[in-house]
């Protein structure tokens, strides 16, 4: 079924009760020509680009949850492409323009909201530094600019900018064009339209080895039986590295805890997105009206979805003193995802030179959401075509070999 | 938050008076090494899940390092050693 406004008044008529489901409950098959592992957005949009681009692959996703349920279910959904190397910034700028068409292309809302993003500076060489990437961002034609104090505070009226605070705001960046989605859509649109395509979306089901002969991919054994295929893609974010030790290989990624909160919904106050990198923390408002609240990462490895109480204590500090009319706002929930982290802050879109039809997509970080469309399609052009992509080419594993890193680690406006 | 107790001071301290100092035992490769094992000591990671056994400073205390053997899924601190007691052990 095509989704539009006649479908909506048809299903009207019934109380809105006859939607069939977005997409069917499949069992494994035998055999596939490409398995993606891991169904968070990645990993499903990777499937989705995939089966269009390819078509006659047969391709599946298995989840060993349920779609969305990573990382991509637990971010604060914050897009941007502001970043200042130029295989960042192309990179990210791909995924932006295809955010722009992904409601129309996927025929399913996710909710891309182009409210802006600033990113604040609270030094003169913050300051420094913003009108360096601001450069460089138009330089590979992004958009954005320099904004002074005066001028945030008529854009943002309830942002402080006064002197009197411990780390005074002296400007930001502002990419116009960044805003925010809505993560559950993202992971959905992408599913259904890659079920639609043909694309069989296997959840609880979990990958727990993997069969390799002579160097090259056989199959996966996994929770619901052994799954048959010569090319595996795993997009698996945090448990990246559980999947290397399967594979018999060591990634160059660390899986730390990375917390975020919302409070309770208000009426609409702030229009925009706001992060600051100094004192560490981001917020926006979603549509339902709660503040999205991001904090850092937690300085220990952990696969425990929950971090220490500390960071969040430090982010609400730090967002109050920015936003003083939060002060007496009541959180409603507060979680943790599994971030991998990357030693340049950079992904991995890249074949693993040792097992012939393995590829890794993974090392996103704390900053991968904004990605998943780009992302998705670049890993599926590499998969399909057994060959990086162009925009991928800088992202293989092979950096960290050669020392070609592409050092994103604070030159964008914060980790997220 | 952690609670880790530091075997120097003998005492159990908060999480935020320590400093995470990533995985132990790293072994520094040899001079003549390759790119690969190069890149390998530099960058490369086992992250386990489950079992770790990792470094921690006690960077507002007596600012010494040691081994903590934690469970990174559930949290448990299963020891807390000086480097010593390895050597020791081998
Ligand atoms: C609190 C928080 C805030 C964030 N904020 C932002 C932000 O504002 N902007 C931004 O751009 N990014 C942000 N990020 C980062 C972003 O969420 C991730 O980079 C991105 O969502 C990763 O998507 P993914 O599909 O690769 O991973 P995931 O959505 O985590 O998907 C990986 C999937 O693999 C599955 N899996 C794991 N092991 C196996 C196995 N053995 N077998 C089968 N399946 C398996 C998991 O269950 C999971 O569903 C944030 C992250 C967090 C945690
Ligand atoms: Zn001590």
């Amino acid at each position: 079924m095509k989704y539009s406004w006649l479908e909506v008044f048809k299903a009207g008529l019934s109380g809105q009760k006859q939607w069939p489901a977005a997409w069917p409950e499949v069992s494994p098959k035998a055999a596939y020509d490409v398995i993606i592992v891991g169904g968070g957005g990645h990993g499903l949009a990777t499937a989705y680009y995939l089966a269009r681009d390819f078509p006659g692959t047969r391709v599946a996703v298995v989840e060993k949850g349920w779609i969305g349920g990573g990382n991509t279910g637990r971010n604060t959904t914050i897009v941007r492409s502001n970043y200042l190397w130029d295989e960042a910034t192309n990179l990210y700028e791909h995924s932006l323009k295809l955010w722009e068409g992904l409601s129309a292309d996927l025929n399913f809302n996710v909710m891309f909201s182009q409210r802006g993003v600033y990113n604040l500076g609270h030094t003169l060489q913050d300051m420094r530094d913003i009108e360096r990437r601001v450069n460089a961002n138009m330089l590979n034609g992004v958009d954005a600019e320099v904004v002074s104090a005066a001028e945030l505070k008529e854009r943002i009226p309830i942002l402080e900018t006064g002197k009197h605070v411990r780390y005074p705001v002296m400007g930001a960046s502002c990419q116009p064009r960044a805003g925010v989605a809505r993560h559950d859509a993202v992971a959905w649109g992408f599913a259904r339209a890659a079920a639609k395509h043909g694309v069989d979306i296997i959840q609880n089901c979990e990958v727990q080895a993997m069969d390799i002969e002579a160097g090259q991919i056989k199959g996966l054994q996994t929770s619901r039986g052994y799954l048959k295929a010569d090319r595996v893609g795993c997009v698996t974010a945090g448990h990246s590295s559980v999947l290397a030790t399967m594979a018999g290989i060591r990634l160059p990624v660390e899986s730390h805890p990375l917390q975020a909160f919302v409070s309770e919904p208000m009426k609409p106050v702030l229009h925009t997105v706001v992060m600051s990198n100094a004192v560490h923390g981001y917020v926006s408002q979603s549509d339902k009206g709660d503040l999205v609240i991001g904090a850092g990462i937690d300085s220990y490895t952990g696969y425990s979805q929950r971090g220490s109480p500390h960071l969040i204590d430090h982010c609400a500090s730090a967002m109050i003193e920015l936003f003083p009319i939060f002060s007496r706002v009541r959180l409603n929930r507060q979680w943790g995802g599994i971030v991998d982290v990357c030693p340049d802050a950079c992904p991995i879109i890249s074949p693993i030179p040792q097992v012939q039809g393995l590829y890794f997509n993974c090392g996103w970080g704390t900053g991968g959401f904004k990605a998943t469309p780009g992302s998705g399609h670049v890993f599926a052009h590499t998969i399909g075509q057994d060959q990086p992509h162009p925009l991928a080419l800088p992202f293989h594993i092979d950096r960290f070999t050669t020392g070609a890193l592409i050092d994103e680690h604070g030159a964008a406006g914060v980790a997220h | 938050m952690l609670l880790i107790h530091c075997p120097y001071c003998g005492e159990l301290r908060d999480e935020q008076e320590y400093r995470y100092a990533g995985e132990a035992f790293i072994q520094r490769p040899g001079l003549a090494c390759t790119d690969e094992q190069w890149g390998d000591y530099v960058f490369n990671r086992t992250n386990p899940k489950g079992k770790t056994v990792e470094q921690w400073a006690h960077a507002a205390g007596c600012r010494k390092l040691f081994v903590v053997e934690r469970n990174n899924v559930t949290n448990e601190i299963y020891a807390v050693r000086t480097f010593e007691s390895y050597k020791e052990q081998a």
